[in-house]
């Protein structure tokens, strides 16, 4: 039974196809990475699974009473809006100050809560972000291109608290990355799309290997992996040209 | 108490306030000052079709500035409207309002009253409507305070968070037009933005929370109708631009007075 599935999902932006014939399931407490060049409908895909976007084919199904977590891309908060850390994660609904204070020391951000948002750094309203999802205690977390920004062991220590998370709540994870070949190494499943679903498949961990140290440098504590891609077809205007895995 | 025309004058005014200050702020946070230029001219438009159909001034004004605030939004949803369509229909409204009023013939109208307000012609049956609208608005902004802020801050997180942002949207616009045919008398057509924009403008500079902001607009926007009777009571000048004049002296004062400390 997965938390979310989508069967045949297409949309459409007037003429333009966004993604077409999408299947994609998420199961209970699994790490799903979903990567794909700029433009190739990540970011709608996510938008289509919070309901944002109407399907213009196919449907999606949520289990019943799910929960979604969400950390968005980006989120600019005008700085005429006076508001605070803790104000912020009290919208829409209130939380205890124990509470609040208790998740940003969780996310890595402690004592944050009277600091005012338009005051933090990109790295520091990430981990903000990952608190405010967090408190209403999904069952599926998404996070739409969570690391940019963030330099690698930024990035590393990331995933590695991501993995944590996981383990603690049993939330299942959907991570969404632009970077086609490297990925959180704890993903039980990596998902590239291009329009449409090209492949799928698990991240190879390498970390052991002296070419991820020189990729990699140190430091980051093999939270990260390369993904190889298996496509059984080719691009034409695709930014990411890899050798078909028949070809190899 | 009530017979007094500067009491009533006083009390539309603060009326005014009540409902401006804290929408104000939601237009000064969604950048919506030309939304609410546009919304408040059509004003112009519902006095000339109030009168040419003999309702009243408040309904007419009501459901042209509902009307302009609706074709709005449905533009600037689908992300329609640019700053020159916006523009357009803001001063394209006014233009059409003055050219159909003066198509009334037989009917004898002060325009500047509705163009600048006439606060100190308030009577019994009109400051009850002023309230009345004014407290309808600040009731709406009270009951989805919290909805309206999460919509403002992000759509995407309002509706992971299971809430409906065009429903959001729309008590907005519907406060918007409220807001409008309640002040239209009080500051007229041509500076009702102002009343939501300098209150909060002036208040961000001390409030920490979004709540302090809009009470902070609030009681700013009090003293300004207030301050700007009074003004034109001592000065003889027009009462609706002292408010705004007021209100405006109150901005520049929140600008400087920080750095003096």
């Amino acid at each position: 039974m997965s938390l979310i599935a989508t069967e045949g999902l297409s949309l459409r932006y007037g003429p333009v196809a966004a993604l077409s014939n999408v299947n994609i399931a998420i199961a209970k407490g699994e790490i799903v990475t979903l990567i794909g060049p700029n433009g190739s409908g990540k970011s709608s895909l996510v938008r289509a699974l919070l309901g944002a976007v109407r399907p213009a084919a196919g449907r999606i199904t949520r289990a019943p009473g799910l929960k979604i977590g969400y950390v968005p891309q980006k989120l600019a908060v005008d700085a005429r809006m006076p508001l605070s850390v803790g104000r912020f994660l009290s919208l829409p609904n209130r939380r205890p100050e124990p509470e609040v204070a208790a998740m940003l020391a969780r996310t890595g951000v402690p004592g944050l809560e009277h600091r005012q948002i338009t005051a933090l750094s990109g790295g520091q309203f990430q981990r903000v972000l990952l608190a405010r999802a967090l408190l209403a205690a999904p069952d599926l977390l998404i996070l739409d291109e969570a690391t940019q920004g963030l330099d690698q062991p930024g990035t590393a220590a990331f995933y590695a608290l991501i993995e944590d998370i996981r383990r603690e709540t049993g939330a299942a994870i959907l991570m969404v990355s632009h970077d086609l070949h490297v990925v959180m190494s704890a993903s039980d499943r990596v998902i590239c799309l291009n329009g449409h679903v090209c492949c799928e498949g698990h991240p190879r961990v390498v970390t052991a290997a002296p070419e991820y140290r020189a990729l990699f440098g140190h430091g980051t504590h093999g939270t990260m992996a390369l993904y190889q891609h298996a496509h059984d077809h080719a691009h034409d205007a695709c930014t990411h040209e890899e050798k078909p895995a028949h070809a190899r | 108490m009530l017979d007094d025309f500067l009491v009533r004058a006083a009390l539309a005014g603060l009326a005014v306030a009540l409902a401006a200050g804290p929408l104000g702020c939601f237009v000064v946070w969604r950048r919506m000052a030309y939304f609410g230029e546009a919304t408040s001219h059509a004003a112009i438009l519902g006095v000339a079709l109030a009168l040419a159909f003999s309702t009243s001034i408040f309904l007419g004004t009501l459901a042209a500035a509902l009307a302009m605030a609706l074709t709005l939004g449905g533009l600037t949803g689908r992300g329609l409207a640019a700053d020159t369509a916006l523009g357009v229909l803001a001063h394209g409204a006014l233009a059409f309002g003055l050219v159909a009023v003066s198509f009334l013939r037989g009917v004898r109208v002060d325009l500047t009253a509705y163009l600048f307000g006439d606060i100190l012609a308030v009577g019994r049956a009109e400051l009850a409507t002023i309230w009345a609208g004014a407290l309808i608005v600040a009731g709406l902004l009270a009951w989805r305070w919290s909805a309206l802020l999460t919509v403002t801050v992000s759509e995407d997180l309002a509706r992971a968070a299971g809430l409906n942002p065009a429903r959001e949207r729309a008590i907005l616009t519907l406060a918007l037009a409220l807001v409008v045919a309640v002040a239209l008398q009080v500051v007229g057509a041509l500076l009702i933005v102002a009343m939501l924009i300098v209150p909060p403008a002036a208040a961000r500079a001390l409030a920490r929370s979004p709540e302090a902001m809009a009470l902070g607009a609030l009681a700013i926007g009090a003293a300004s109708a207030l301050a700007g009777l009074w003004g034109s009571l001592v000065f003889d000048t027009p009462a609706g631009p002292s408010i705004v004049v007021a209100a405006s002296l109150i901005f520049a004062a929140s600008l400087v007075l920080p750095r003096l400390r």
